[in-house]
């Protein structure tokens, strides 16, 4: 070998390293988002085969679960939304067979079931809480809500949005959270009733729910629409 | 493992395929090893070594070197998010845009792209790692090159490193290496356990237990990850002490005068032809 190749292809060596020690500003790029986005319907699909119904996501002894739970949301927990029982109506949409507003008590009066499970931030962090409320299975046979429909949405009354897959909404651990650590839920935690799905990330959680739409289009999510994994299960 | 007597090759052999098909038609082997060269150092020619690596080993090498590259830069921005230890990586050296952009137009720093980089470079690590260990395994070049090895060789050639009287014969491994390759495949394989504990926490339930549940498979993911690196330094620092495995690499196919006790040409001025 010469050197003048050896020299051409360990100049080519070092063009290479560079471009990736620059790979910090490629992720800026139309391009590379256009294939890390590409990338991330594919890891939708992956995840939604690997996703198993029947399969419940660890439960752990109450004793484990957190009384100060941790606040978590883009704003501080004194600007989160105080929604009035008084005037709250849940807002049904899309195909649903039976659309009528729900009030605060009606949904409280709905039947509960409680679980310990572990909140899963797409951070890193974890926490682990008791929530108590209604299956959101139940709920659907109650309003008719079509369950051969391939999505679900919520709107939420600070500005979020969230949606799911149909099956997940289904998973029997899927609830309409009316109480943490066996109080109705504070303010900051989503009054009156949060989403609670221990088969997702954290941010797949959605709090102040006020309007569930079920639809074949699949609708958006906050973060997903900045970039965080649509599907995002655990 | 033991190490079996008279399998320590005195002379060369290439790494992989022979493609030519002319290299083990020449005489002079010994035991199970083809040999290209011969002639020993102080005798009328010196020996000429060859290193080769065929292509599937070149093209799922670079793959794995990309794709590890792109996962520790991605992992560490994510990291950054939720330490796990009191520090953080600089954002300059981890993966996943301007902070600061993505926090002024997302309200996120950078994470969102990052975990985007991570979950797409584990499928070209994953594919890479599998090609690589499956032709490693069919081909005999695991068998070949990263074997035999065993504690007894491992400490000889240790301590003849640590002495820096190891020598080096282009296109044999010494035990110290063997080990190195061995362990880094061994963490790559730890990387990807313990990163899919960590992606599906609930529908792998109870794997994440092997690692002492969720937040014990981020510290086992962030050692792996810790570790791999230290390969990194060492594998780059080797390469710097003898520029032409880098090269042939590259290109596939190299040639020396054996022995190499760190450089070539210093040794052919102690044994001129």
């Amino acid at each position: 070998m010469s050197l003048d190749r050896r020299a051409l292809v360990r100049g080519g060596m070092s063009l290479g390293a560079l471009t990736l020690l620059t790979g910090c500003d490629l992720s800026d790029n139309d391009v590379v988002q256009g294939v890390l986005a590409r990338f991330s319907a594919w890891n939708d699909r992956v995840q939604a085969a690997l996703f198993n119904p029947n399969k419940l996501a660890p439960t752990f002894p109450e004793a484990q679960a957190v009384k100060d739970f941790r606040y978590n949301a883009w704003y501080a927990a004194k600007d989160a939304p105080a929604l009035d029982a008084a005037s709250y109506r849940l807002t049904l949409a899309g195909l649903i067979a039976n659309k009528k507003p729900w009030t605060v008590d009606q949904l409280y009066a709905l039947p509960q079931v409680s679980q310990v499970t572990r909140h899963i931030c797409v951070e890193g962090w974890n926490m682990i809480g008791k929530w108590s409320g209604t299956p959101l299975r139940t709920f659907f046979e109650r309003i008719g809500a079509d369950t051969t429909a391939r999505y679900v949405g919520f709107e939420c009354a600070d500005g979020y949005y969230e949606s799911m897959d149909m099956a997940t909404a289904l998973h029997p651990q899927t609830i309409m959270a009316f109480k943490l650590s066996d109080e109705f839920l504070p303010r900051q935690y989503g009054y009156p009733f949060k989403i609670r799905v221990p088969t997702k990330l954290g941010f797949k959680n959605p709090k102040f729910v006020t309007t569930i739409f079920v639809s074949n289009l699949r609708p958006a999510g906050f973060w997903p629409d900045r970039g965080y994994n649509w599907f995002s299960g655990i | 493992m033991s190490d079996p007597p008279g399998t320590n090759p005195i002379g060369t052999h290439p790494i992989g395929s022979d493609p030519t098909g002319t290299g083990p038609t020449q005489s002079g082997t010994t035991g199970s090893y083809p040999k290209y060269a011969q002639t020993r150092p102080g005798h009328a020619e010196p020996a000429i070594e060859v290193l080769e690596h065929a292509w599937p080993v070149r093209l799922t090498h670079w793959l794995m070197a990309a794709s590890i590259l792109l996962m520790i830069g991605s992992g560490w921005r994510i990291y950054n998010a939720s330490p796990i230890f009191p520090f953080r990586f600089p954002d300059a050296f981890t993966l996943g845009g301007d902070v600061n952009v993505a926090l002024t137009w997302h309200n996120d720093p950078g994470v969102a792209s990052a975990i985007q980089w991570h979950f797409a470079a584990m499928w070209l690590l994953a594919l890479s790692y599998l090609l690589f260990v499956a032709w490693g395994a069919l081909s005999g070049h695991f068998r070949r090159d990263f074997l035999p090895v065993g504690p007894q060789s491992f400490l000889r050639d240790f301590i003849a490193a640590a002495r820096f009287k190891l020598e080096h014969h282009l296109g044999e491994y010494n035990a110290v290496q063997k080990v190195f390759y061995w362990g880094a495949l061994a963490l790559v394989l730890l990387m990807i356990v313990s990163g899919i504990a960590i992606w599906k926490p609930v529908q792998t339930y109870p794997l994440e237990v092997l690692f002492g549940g969720f937040q014990g498979a981020r510290i086992v993911h962030f050692l792996g990850m810790a570790g791999i690196c230290g390969f990194i330094v060492v594998h780059l620092a080797l390469v710097a002490l003898v520029p032409t495995t880098l090269v042939a690499m590259v290109v596939g196919r190299v040639t020396g005068h054996a022995p190499l006790a760190g450089h070539a040409t210093a040794d052919a001025m102690e044994h001129p032809p």
